[in-house]
């Protein structure tokens, strides 16, 4: 569990070459696009008509839990399930009835499949040879690769006797080796441990950068998906819900599933008593107050609607602070520090519980809480959003 | 570690570390584990064993048993003789007979042994491949044969392929041939025999390697530009044999000796190393040379099964 927001290494990584992305520009044409893509089981729908642009050069995650139908997807692109209706292009050309051996696409798995009995150069050069590269031309490009993902000195082992972390390595050479247009990855960082993770994250952005593939990845893992991606699709009930940049997706998400689904947040229901294009007011019993936002919604009048407030926008203080809107008060029930930040359980006289995080800026804490506190909470106008569904 | 760690936990592990070598020296456990199947062994394989390598040294002589005793002890001279009777190997190797009776054995085992992991193969995959309650069914069905006699089991192929068995008058009656074919008392039928017979012992190894087998090596390999053939070839097939020299071996070493399936099968011409020790054994009596016979026969089988063992020790320690 993190409340803190991820770095997104992508901007990071191109914030100096500030453009406008593909997928903000109408006239760009969609390296990958699905079309209208349904996949049933029997009785059970997987993929519930998907439509999807995904550019050049992106890295598209699709997140979601288990049974959302992300793999499922991912699988169709590789062209291991045929989908029950609809239609993939890649690069312009129709998918339908292309085997997986044929598609300029490669996958990397989640369980990495290496081959037991090869060796990692022999795992690595398994695409080249059914492609028929020449004998050197291969040796050389598995060489290149190797050192690329820095297991130049181990390509005679076999994967048994490499460490999570290489063998991660191996799948992702061995995916790359025969440049495909578009690399699928299944869960990539899912098998490794936390600080090797944040490590691989970082190679896998310089990677995607330097070879300029288009890399679609499944994760369940909202950190991974959102320090990884260009953009994210939530996917929940085998249904995109939201596609946005991870900026987006977390300050202003669509729904409450995707509210919920990625970081942690504050739902106060409410009824809608004023909609202006400026500001609406919220009343709600839960947070015993009225909420204001400044920014318009359009709904019905005295429409039950759920503020979503981020734990980290509010402001906790024993003072009342100045300001009278967006301000409630409660007891502090729990406390949990967690050194760079402090997460504090805020009992509002409703009974509803706030979460509230609170970054340590200082070693002595600054101003001190303690267990059954009364405590004054506040926000900007601007920091929450409303949602309607 | 001569300086005493202020730490009492590293003191305390080095303690528990002798401990544990201690233990481990004299480990009753385990030497009651394996000993017991050692024991046996020893008493009801190798002892034998002995007895007959002792028998095969011998000469025939009319008594009970129909044997020379290898030592001959003088008490009043204060001699012992101990005569040692090689002329029984010599004659297997100076009568051709018997070199073309191994080689027949072999030939027709490898034959169908071969024949066996076609047949098998297919069936094991399929097993592999089914889901759950189908597995167990499919599996079941495999071994079910082992509930009914072996020896009926060979009779009713008699009954198959005799002149006017079923084979024969199935095709006859569809007009494919207008002859009975003889199929009993052949080559042919001690092969149907024996792959039928050994099917099971080749079905199991075969299948318990390939359930083992990871699909997603299967999907990988064709997402790397693999035909469905050739990933068989380059990703089943290698992770496979294991099973593959396991099943090979359970079929190839007791048809090497096999007896009854040529007895009843296979024609006069049929020429079984099992035959010819019985018919020493039984027919002319002759009991070292029936040891002898065995004996070789065991020498011939184990050599190359312990090198096939140890080329594999030796690959998966690289």
């Amino acid at each position: 569990m993190t409340s803190s927001q991820p770095i997104n290494l992508q901007q990071a990584a191109s914030a100096d070459t500030a453009k406008v992305p593909s997928w903000k520009q109408n006239s760009d044409e969609p390296f990958l696009r699905i079309e209208n893509i349904t996949k049933k089981f029997g009785e059970f729908t997987a993929v519930d008509n998907i439509s999807l642009d995904i550019y050049k050069n992106e890295l598209f995650c699709l997140l979601g839990g288990s049974g959302s139908g992300k793999s499922t997807l991912l699988r169709m692109l590789a062209g291991f399930e045929a989908p029950t209706s609809g239609r993939i292009l890649i690069d312009g050309i129709d998918m339908a009835g292309i085997q997986p051996w044929k598609r300029p696409v490669n996958m990397m798995f989640q369980s990495y499949a290496l081959f037991p009995h090869l060796s990692v150069a022999d795992n690595v050069a398994f695409g080249l040879k059914r492609e028929g590269v020449g004998r050197s031309e291969t040796k050389q490009r598995v060489e290149k690769m190797l050192d690329m993902v820095q297991l130049g000195h181990l390509g005679k082992r076999k994967p048994h006797q490499l460490s999570g972390g290489q063998r991660q390595r191996v799948a992702l050479a061995r995916a790359l080796i025969k440049r495909p247009k578009l690399l699928l990855l299944d869960e990539p960082l899912g098998a490794l441990d936390k600080k090797l993770r944040e490590e691989t994250q970082f190679e896998l952005i310089n990677i995607q950068e330097e070879l300029g593939v288009t890399f679609v990845v499944v994760t369940h893992d909202q950190e991974e998906a959102m320090t990884l991606s260009t953009r994210i699709g939530v996917m929940n009930h085998g249904v995109i819900v939201q596609t946005d940049e991870p900026h987006d997706v977390y300050e202003y998400p669509n729904s409450r599933f995707v509210a919920e689904f990625i970081g942690s947040v504050n739902l106060f229901e409410g009824e809608v008593i004023e909609d202006e294009p400026d500001t609406v007011r919220i009343k709600s019993e839960e947070a015993g107050a009225t909420l204001y936002i400044n920014h318009g919604i359009s709904c019905a009048p005295n429409q039950i609607v759920h503020v979503a407030l981020r734990p980290e926008k509010i402001k906790i203080s024993h003072e009342k602070p100045e300001q009278d809107e967006n301000c409630i008060h409660g007891v502090i029930e729990e406390i949990a520090y967690m050194g760079s930040l402090s997460v504090f359980k805020v009992r509002l006289a409703s009974g509803k519980e706030v979460r509230v995080t609170q970054p340590n800026f200082n070693r002595h804490m600054g101003e001190r809480f303690t267990w059954d506190d009364k405590v004054f909470l506040s926000w900007d106008v601007d920091s929450s959003v409303v949602l309607t569904s | 570690m001569s300086t005493t760690s202020r730490l009492p936990w590293i003191n305390e592990s080095s303690s528990l570390m002798t401990k544990y070598n201690f233990m481990r020296r004299i480990n009753w456990g385990r030497f009651s584990v394996v000993g017991v199947p050692m024991l046996w062994l020893g008493i009801f394989f190798f002892v034998p064993f002995l007895v007959v390598f002792k028998i095969s040294l011998a000469e025939t002589a009319i008594a009970v048993p129909p044997y020379t005793s290898l030592f001959e002890m003088d008490w009043e001279e204060a001699y012992i003789n101990i005569k040692l009777n090689l002329g029984n190997y010599l004659y297997l190797f100076e009568d051709a007979f018997y070199l073309d009776a191994y080689l027949s054995s072999i030939k027709i085992a490898a034959v169908s042994t071969f024949f066996t992991l076609l047949v098998a193969f297919p069936i094991a995959y399929m097993i592999a491949r089914a889901d759950g309650p189908k597995r167990g069914l499919l599996l079941a069905l495999v071994i079910l044969p082992f509930w009914t006699s072996f020896l009926l089991r060979v009779y009713a192929w008699m009954g198959f392929l005799k002149k006017n068995g079923i084979v024969n008058e199935f095709l006859l009656s569809m007009g494919i041939i207008d002859q009975p074919l003889t199929l009993l008392q052949t080559d042919f039928a001690v092969y149907i025999g024996i792959v039928y017979t050994y099917l099971p012992f080749m079905v199991l190894p075969l299948y318990s390697a390939l359930e083992k087998l990871d699909m997603t090596l299967l999907e990988a390999a064709e997402d790397l530009g693999c035909r469905p053939f050739q990933s068989f070839f380059l990703i089943t097939l290698p992770l496979a044999i294991p099973g593959v020299v396991a099943g090979c071996l359970l079929v190839f070493i007791p048809a090497v000796g096999e007896f009854v399936i040529p007895a009843l099968l296979g024609g006069s011409d049929t020429l079984m190393i099992g035959r010819v020790l019985w018919d020493e054994f039984f027919l002319n009596r002759d009991w070292p040379m029936a040891s002898a016979v065995a004996i070789v026969m065991l020498v011939v089988l184990v050599l190359p099964i312990m090198l096939i063992r140890n080329g594999q020790g030796k690959e998966e320690a690289i």
